[in-house]
């Protein structure tokens, strides 16, 4: 009895504490592909590890006419979208949303936006510009413009979202609402649908919980 | 006596025809406004908001009580045509370009007028289905 009572204490220290630190350290999930690799250690025994699906280097026109790369976003987490500016449909709503996430982060630095326009005929970087402008937004907000198989092919292979032309449509082009969320390891940490308030929501929550991961 | 209350009686019956009338009248703006209010939601809320607060520089608010007044005869031919050039609402310059719904049927579009002037600070009362087609013949 003496003994079990010896060792009821730590274990129950031991839960509480298990119990409270997972509780504070939420951690978003990371999407996308993945493989197993063994990786050598340098004393010779090797170990296993997930090599995860990251965004590839790319190389796009800002709406300043300036080509922009990954190092723009270095040791930024970021949240991406497909748009193009003359769409009169999900469009303006994925932008409002966004729009009220920029305007509460716009003093930190940590945190940029990536839109990249669809319309490659007509989305030229000067109508970029002007749309950043009427939307009121600054440079931590990119908006790019890129070939369409360059742009077709990161928004479809890398940041898994599905964009096209489509001749029956009235504006021309259609394609899904996500905002992206990727961390500073171009990893992707969440996908949230741009048009639907509480999926934004989550977003806004799931923000402060990658920036976290950071602090350390 | 009895003069009295047929005077009395006839007084009731005519203040409540009258005010069942208006009731009516009420009663069918109300069901416009409500069947206004969903198509709103679903054609117009994405670029002028919920509240009618607008986008930005991308879309004008709904809340220029003074604008719509002013343009009540134009806004059937805003709805079925769509806009564009250089507009002054509330006191800042759009130059945007706003879709039509030329496939709205005209009770649709006296249904959303119905809503837009009587909401977001707007109180214009009734617009009805037959005005549609008279604003529409006066589109420029
Ligand atoms: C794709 C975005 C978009 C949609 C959808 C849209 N509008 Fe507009 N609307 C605009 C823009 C942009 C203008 C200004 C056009 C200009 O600058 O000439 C405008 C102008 C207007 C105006 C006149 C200016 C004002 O603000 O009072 C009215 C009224 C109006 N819209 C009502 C509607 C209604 C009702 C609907 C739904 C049937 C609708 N709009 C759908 C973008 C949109």
């Amino acid at each position: 009895m003496k003994y079990l009572s010896n060792l009821s204490i730590p274990v129950f220290f031991a839960i509480l504490f298990c119990l409270t630190s997972c509780k504070n350290e939420r951690k978003l999930p990371i999407y996308g592909e993945r493989e197993a690799k063994t990786i050598k250690n340098e004393d010779g025994t090797t170990k296993t590890d997930s090599i995860y699906q990251t965004i590839p280097d790319f190389k796009f026109l800002n709406q300043d006419s300036v080509l922009i790369t990954n190092a723009k976003f270095k040791d930024k987490i970021y949240i991406a979208d497909f748009f193009f500016t003359s769409c009169s449909s999900i469009c303006p709503v994925m932008h409002r949303n966004l729009k009220s996430i920029y305007d509460n982060y716009k003093d930190n630095p940590d945190i940029m936006y990536l839109s990249h326009t669809i319309d490659f005929k007509y989305d030229k970087p000067s109508v970029l510009k002007k749309y950043a402008q009427k939307l009121g937004v600054g440079p931590q907000w990119q908006f790019v413009y890129g070939p369409k198989e360059e742009i077709y092919g990161i928004a479809e292979k890398n940041y898994l979202v599905a964009v096209m032309e489509d001749k029956n449509d009235k504006d021309g082009y259609v394609h899904q609402g996500w905002l992206v969320l990727i961390d500073k390891d171009r990893r992707i940490r969440g996908a949230y649908d741009g048009t639907n308030p509480e999926s934004v929501a989550q977003l806004t929550k799931d923000i402060p919980v990658l920036l976290a991961e950071y602090k350390k | 006596m009895r003069k009295t209350f047929i005077a009395v009686l006839f007084f009731l019956t005519i203040a409540s025809i009258i005010y069942s009338c208006q009731s009516a009248e009420k009663v069918e703006q109300d069901m416009y406004y409500t069947n206004g209010r969903d198509l709103y939601i679903k054609h117009c809320q994405n670029c002028h908001g919920a509240k009618g607060e607008g986008l930005g520089e991308l879309a004008p608010p709904l809340t220029d009580t003074l604008y719509l007044k002013e343009n009540k005869t134009r806004l059937a031919c805003i709805l079925k045509n769509g806009l564009s050039g250089t507009i002054k609402v509330a006191g800042k310059e759009f130059e945007g370009k706003m879709p039509d719904f030329n496939y709205l049927a005209d009770i649709d579009i006296a249904q959303l007028i119905v809503y837009i002037t009587n909401s977001s600070g707007n109180k214009q009362g009734m617009y009805k289905t037959e005005q549609v087609a008279t604003d529409l013949k006066n589109c420029k």
